[in-house]
């Protein structure tokens, strides 16, 4: 692992029963980058998310993090492994009984004995920084979804985690809201010096403000690079997916059986 | 082989029942295991005694004073014909604290606070609300599931003491103020024939048994809930009938255990 590799994903396989999922992925963050993993529903992205946060094991491989191999830690090394991530999950998830202020203060509380003071002080920073100080007395409900996934986005980095994953954090959003999400996510990455992961299907905002691209097609990666390189790939599927045109290698029907038979039409 | 549709149906479901219970014992082998931070940080259990059991208060407080006033009109229109109505004030106690407050009790937490439960935390499940508190390194088992279930083992003996304090003064309503059985034999026929031990304590025992097992099955289906609307209505409906059904095989279990030759 070279000296600023935060995470190395080494030849991961995963399946569920006899289904592949993951089919040998090598891929290799570094500190202070930010990536996206981007491909079609079902490719295989949030599997490999889950594996980073070690939510699932691998069939085959493995995933490291700070040099520790993820699948291999008992249960308290992986709770303090994840203490040092923080994962945005695709609708905030955020606590529906809890306060926005309870919901930023949640892991303070659970993690470290600091004084209700100081973590109100905190609490306050990490709102602010999304833009959103003012809320911290609304419960979630009261949130429009772009305000609830900026709250999620404050309790994601409350402990200033050195790994942020990002589960689809442009999906359902306005336009304003995306960009300003999208803009949170480079600079929080920038500000706290960590590494992101964000799994994404929004080509033109990742583009903008990721350092560096996997695509992945049929759990493998089908093609890797910085945002120019892939905006000028000559491969048939990227270009299908960067411009999101109709005609390419991804078809538009499911594959079903014969059109006139099954419309019992005869030739 | 015509039946041999049916057979593997009905093995699949055994096999899967069986699956199933063995699941709920490890949940709640993990439950317990994971009890400890509830009690040292004991306002989460104080602030989930108000949703199952303060919230619960006025439908079993409700429901009690009309078994308690149906129980004094039965009771009274029995024992009138044996020239025994001075009794009704031990008829009413007795049933109600030995059986009634209990199970009735139970019943209606499970309708109430048991698939309450059930939906929120299926709820807190589909909306990746557990996921998220996961990944957060928060063990929640620890942070939902044993706060919950504490305050419901904590919460049924209560409820149930309150149903039977309603339907002894719902007994008391319409024997004494309504037909007019003498008060004095009311209360001191009461007073004599219920004993703390062998009535109160045995009622205890009971609702706390109702009470862990209502609330286990509530917390247990609520946690293995699929994540989609389906799943979780499903599991509500399933906390209510097991809860139900589990409640009343306990009750006949306890009380032949209990008052066996009393």
């Amino acid at each position: 692992m070279s000296s600023s590799a935060v995470v190395e994903i080494r030849d991961l396989h995963f399946a569920y029963d006899k289904r592949a999922i993951l089919k040998g992925i090598n891929m290799t963050f570094h500190k202070g980058k930010v990536i996206a993993i981007m491909g079609l529903s079902g490719c295989g992205k949030t599997t490999l998310l889950r594996h980073i946060g070690g939510v699932l094991k691998p069939t085959k491989g493995y995933v490291k993090i700070g040099g520790q191999v993820i699948h291999e830690l008992d249960q308290a090394g992986l709770y303090a492994m994840r203490r040092k991530m923080g994962m945005l999950f695709q609708f905030g998830a955020l606590f529906t009984d809890m306060s926005v202020y309870d919901n930023v203060a949640f892991q303070m509380r659970e993690h470290t004995d600091l004084p209700e003071e100081l973590i109100h002080d905190l609490v306050l920073m990490k709102l602010h920084a999304v833009g959103l100080r003012g809320t911290q007395h609304l419960m979630p409900s009261e949130l429009s979804g772009g305000m609830a996934r900026r709250v999620a986005l404050a309790r994601t980095v409350a402990l200033d985690p050195m790994l942020i994953m990002y589960d689809e954090p442009f999906a359902g959003l306005d336009p304003i809201s995306l960009s300003v999400v999208g803009d949170l996510i480079r600079r929080l990455n920038d500000a706290l010096g960590a590494t992101s992961v964000v799994v994404t299907h929004d080509v033109q905002e990742s583009l903008k403000i990721v350092d560096y691209i996997y695509f992945m097609e049929n759990g493998v990666i089908v093609a890797e690079g910085s945002p120019d390189e892939i905006r000028a790939s000559g491969k048939a599927f990227v270009h299908q997916f960067v411009h999101g045109e109709m005609d390419g290698p991804v078809p538009f029907h499911y594959p079903g059986g014969d059109y006139r038979q099954d419309m019992n039409l005869r030739a | 082989m015509p039946y041999a549709h049916a057979i593997r149906a009905i093995g699949h479901r055994v096999i899967d029942a069986v699956w199933r219970l063995g699941k709920a014992a490890r949940f709640f082998f993990f439950t317990l295991k994971y009890s400890s931070n509830s009690f040292r940080r004991f306002h989460l259990i104080v602030k989930e005694l108000f949703s199952t059991g303060v919230l619960s208060l006025i439908i079993i407080i409700v429901a009690g004073l009309f078994v308690g006033m149906v129980l004094g009109l039965q009771g009274y229109e029995t024992l009138k014909r044996y020239g025994s109505e001075s009794a009704l004030g031990s008829m009413v106690a007795l049933s109600l604290v030995r059986e009634l407050g209990p199970v009735m009790a139970a019943l209606l937490f499970a309708s109430r606070a048991g698939s309450a439960m059930t939906a929120e935390i299926g709820l807190m499940k589909a909306t990746e609300q557990i996921s998220a508190m996961e990944m957060m390194a928060v063990n929640p088992i620890a942070r939902i599931v044993a706060p919950r279930f504490w305050a419901g083992v904590i919460s049924m003996p209560l409820l149930a003491a309150m149903f039977s304090a309603a339907g002894i003064f719902g007994g008391y309503f319409v024997g004494v103020v309504q037909i007019g059985v003498d008060e004095g034999s009311f209360w001191s026929q009461m007073q004599a024939a219920v004993d703390f031990r062998d009535d109160i304590m045995n009622g205890v025992i009971k609702s706390i048994v109702f009470g862990t097992v209502v609330t286990i099955i509530a917390l247990f289906e609520g946690y293995d809930a699929p994540p989609t609307a389906e799943g979780v209505s499903g599991a509500t409906t399933r906390t209510v009938v097991t809860s139900s059904l589990a409640i009343l095989m306990l009750d006949f279990v306890l009380t032949s255990i209990m008052f066996k030759g009393n």
